[in-house]
């Protein structure tokens, strides 16, 4: 990025790059991932599921033409698998492979102590850089042209990884006991994505830019649509938001979300729906809501929804 | 409208200190922020600069709020913060004036007053009659530095603020011009609107002020004093606030203790996990595991009298256990005033004070009858109660005469792991009246006075130290 904009254009920058990577991004979206680049720092995204923490990373990623590395979190992932780990069969493999020339270099020598030194000289051979097995952290950290580090779930982890997490989201480096510290060749863009299944600590939120995306307003998501599936006409795209809209008022388990809402639209597509009518919503409404008792609330009032939702202006 | 509307008033001190500033304001309203954060905030801000409020208000939200809640809280300070004062009724005392002028068909001579006068007017007023709004509004802000008006700690101070503002405004020299106006027999009625106008402003930015900065003093004071208020002696308009407290203490609490213990217990060998964790080489034990005890969170069977007097302790104590939810494996209650039913489930699927309107409405408010209680209880849910449970029986103890049954209490306590009693009268006062409180404490394995928040909490946290050594 150049530091040299100001930043409106910057900001600017962001939002168009998004967008062309395929990602409508709220001004405050586009502000946030400004504010990691400028400040070199993590940005923990927040939210209901489904309203495209994910695919920010994603998006930042085809925009910046950098990799993607992922690392999924769950219940018990420890350093072994989100960091490094030792080829242990390679070691004792090469132990085995080289014992003979191990004979002949300690075999010169006379006295234990004097072997035991030798030794010494060779002793980090099988503790170095050859024998690592690099995981997501590892990985990220040694890409050349940086790349984008994405933590999915970290609410999924146990508290414990969180705060093995904060030397790398704070110094952009981790410990490695054997060998010692490595630091990123170039810093990498972290994304921690999270469902607020458990509160974060406040060491880890500290460190991060926090970012909390919401449900889009209709006119966002109007365009979101626009982009994700293209042949979906302009009225019906907007009775589609709207009337996603009006469902999200209701009192639901689980509300549609933006990813519910684009592949509603999907089907709407293949189903060649031109407008929406009581019996198309009917019959199509299981995309939107995933729950049996959701259905049982939403059926009676679809007529009335709809109403609503050709009263609403969208613009754009 | 007056043409010279002027943009905002320059920032006429480093803006650093306005962030500081704006940091105090924030922690007012309850959002935490530590040193790091403060720096953070102060590079964004540096690098989206002030220009865009926006762009602004986007950065501060992503820096220093944590959390929803604290973004909604941050975002009300930032528009009260950046509000520029406005001296609303200039305006008006233009408009005034010239409906004035209309009325008085004397346009000329009114039109002359402003004009010809102004040479004799002192800065304020000159300032005032030229309808400069930026201007008067950058000189509110420096005089309101200069007063230190950040430093306001409590509502009474308001007249002291607003006095010491007007003054370094020059208002003495405005009165002044106001009275010579009067004393040559005119009726500066532009003036003295203005005059109004300022006044007013200046109250509006005393007002925003005691809002943003003396909330982060009272709201602990305030805090501090409800911890320790009788529950059923609190005001209505307390409970919200009571809630909230209690509702971040849990939180705390939450946080340290949502996870089961695991207590290491080295030098019995895990064979199994051990020939397992080495398989990849070949069976050859480099690493060891070794077997681990795990610590129960506890499972707790609340019985919550619910009558009259102890109502609003019972919710408190509710809200506390439900807030705990992950570090509180199984929580089954009871609630009982003349009879006793489960109310587990309405606990479970409501929000807390809709649930007690609720549980209130199926069995509160009668006299409560312990004994009729707790047959009920051993008829119907003795069988939940197992060697690991933790019984909570909330309850003054008052069984109004009748038979308080504490056989049964007996037989609970024998079957529990443990029978606390909690009781929001104070200790001096059980026994007295139809208190049986000393006939049952022998069977419970101990007993707290719990009227306050303050004691809720501390009964809590023992809870949940207990099975932990």
């Amino acid at each position: 990025m150049d530091s040299l904009l100001d930043p409106a254009t910057a900001i600017e920058a962001v939002d168009r790059g998004l967008a062309e990577a395929g990602y409508i991004a709220s001004r405050q979206i586009s502000t946030a991932v400004f504010l990691a680049q400028r400040l070199d720092k993590p940005i923990l995204v927040e939210g209901p599921a489904g309203v495209g923490k994910t695919e920010l990373a994603k998006s930042i990623a085809a925009w910046q033409n950098i990799s993607l590395i992922r690392m999924q979190c769950y219940e018990g992932l420890d350093e072994s698998k989100a960091l490094y780990e030792w080829k242990y069969a390679k070691q004792l493999l090469y132990t085995q492979i080289l014992k003979d020339k191990l004979g002949e270099v300690i075999g010169q020598t006379e006295t234990l102590p004097a072997a035991l030194a030798k030794l010494h000289d060779f002793g980090d051979i099988f503790f170095s850089k050859q024998f690592v097995e690099p995981r997501p952290l590892l990985q990220a950290l040694e890409q050349k042209d940086g790349c984008v580090l994405l933590i999915d779930e970290i609410d999924k982890a146990d508290a414990e990884f969180e705060a093995f997490l904060l030397e790398i989201l704070s110094d952009y480096q981790i410990t490695i006991p054997e060998i010692g510290r490595v630091s990123a060749i170039t810093k990498p863009t972290v994304i921690l994505t999270s469902n607020a299944n458990r509160d974060l600590g406040d060491a880890l939120k500290r460190r991060c830019i926090h970012l909390h995306i919401g449900f889009p307003e209709p006119r966002l998501e109007a365009r979101i649509i626009e982009t994700r599936v293209p042949g979906v006409a302009t009225e019906l795209r907007k009775k589609i938001v709207a009337f996603v809209h009006e469902l999200r008022t209701l009192d639901l388990k689980k509300l549609p979300s933006v990813s519910e809402t684009i592949d509603w639209a999907r089907v709407l597509l293949l189903l060649h729906a031109s407008s929406l009518s009581t019996d198309v919503v009917r019959d199509t409404l299981n995309v939107l809501l995933k729950y049996e008792v959701d259905m049982e609330t939403a059926i009676p009032q679809i007529s009335e929804l709809l109403d609503k939702a050709d009263r609403a202006f969208i613009p754009g | 409208m007056l043409s010279s509307q002027a943009s905002s008033p320059a920032p006429t001190h480093a803006p650093d200190d306005l962030l500081l500033r704006f940091f105090r304001a924030a922690r007012g309203a309850g959002c935490r922020i530590s040193p790091p954060e403060g720096m953070d905030a102060m590079s964004a801000v540096a690098a989206v600069g002030y220009g865009d409020k926006v762009a602004l208000r986007d950065a501060l939200l992503l820096t220093i709020a944590k959390s929803q809640e604290e973004k909604v809280a941050l975002s009300e300070v930032f528009d009260i913060f950046f509000r520029s004062p406005e001296p609303r009724d200039l305006d008006d005392a233009q408009s005034d004036q010239e409906e004035n002028a209309d009325n008085q068909s004397g346009e000329d001579q009114s039109e002359g007053e402003g004009d010809s006068d102004n040479e004799q007017y002192g800065d304020l007023a000159r300032m005032l009659m030229s309808g400069d709004r930026g201007a008067v509004q950058a000189a509110m802000t420096s005089a309101a530095d200069a007063a230190n008006l950040s430093n306001i700690r409590f509502f009474t101070q308001r007249g002291l603020f607003s006095s010491r503002i007007l003054e370094a405004m020059g208002m003495a020299r405005l009165e002044d011009d106001i009275a010579a106006q009067q004393a040559a027999g005119n009726q500066p009625q532009r003036l003295m609107n203005a005059r109004d106008g300022l006044r007013e402003a200046v109250r509006d930015m005393v007002n925003d002020a005691i809002t943003l900065y003396t909330r982060e003093g009272t709201e602990a004071l305030r805090n501090d004093i409800l911890r320790n208020v009788p529950l059923n002696r609190l005001e209505r308009q307390d409970i919200e606030r009571t809630r909230k407290l209690v509702d971040q203490m849990a939180r705390r609490l939450r946080d340290k203790y949502n996870k089961p213990k695991r207590k290491k217990n080295r030098g019995r060998l895990d064979t199994r996990k051990t020939i397992r964790k080495n398989a990849s080489w070949g069976g050859i034990p480099f690493i060891t595991v070794w077997k681990q005890k795990r610590i129960d969170k506890p499972k707790i069977v609340a019985l919550c009298d619910v009558s009259g007097s102890v109502a609003r302790v019972a919710e408190f104590l509710l809200l506390f256990l439900y807030s705990l939810n992950e570090a509180i494996s199984d929580i089954h209650t009871y609630a009982f005033s003349g009879r006793l039913v489960d109310v587990s489930e309405i606990l479970d699927n409501n929000a807390i004070d809709k649930a007690m309107q609720e549980v209130m409405k199926t069995v509160g408010y009668g006299s409560s009858d312990y004994g009729k209680s707790f047959v009920d209880f051993e008829d119907n849910f003795m069988s939940g109660i197992t060697n690991r449970t933790t019984v909570i029986i909330l309850g003054d103890g008052r069984t109004n005469n009748l038979d308080p049954r504490t056989d049964i209490l007996r037989s609970i306590s024998e079957r529990a792991r443990r029978v606390i009693w909690l009781n929001p009268e104070p200790r001096f006062a059980w026994g007295t009246g139809d208190s049986e409180m000393p006939r049952y404490q022998p069977y419970c394995t101990f007993t707290r006075p719990c009227g306050t928040v303050r004691q809720l909490e501390r009964v809590v946290v023992d809870l949940m130290e207990m099975d932990r050594h």
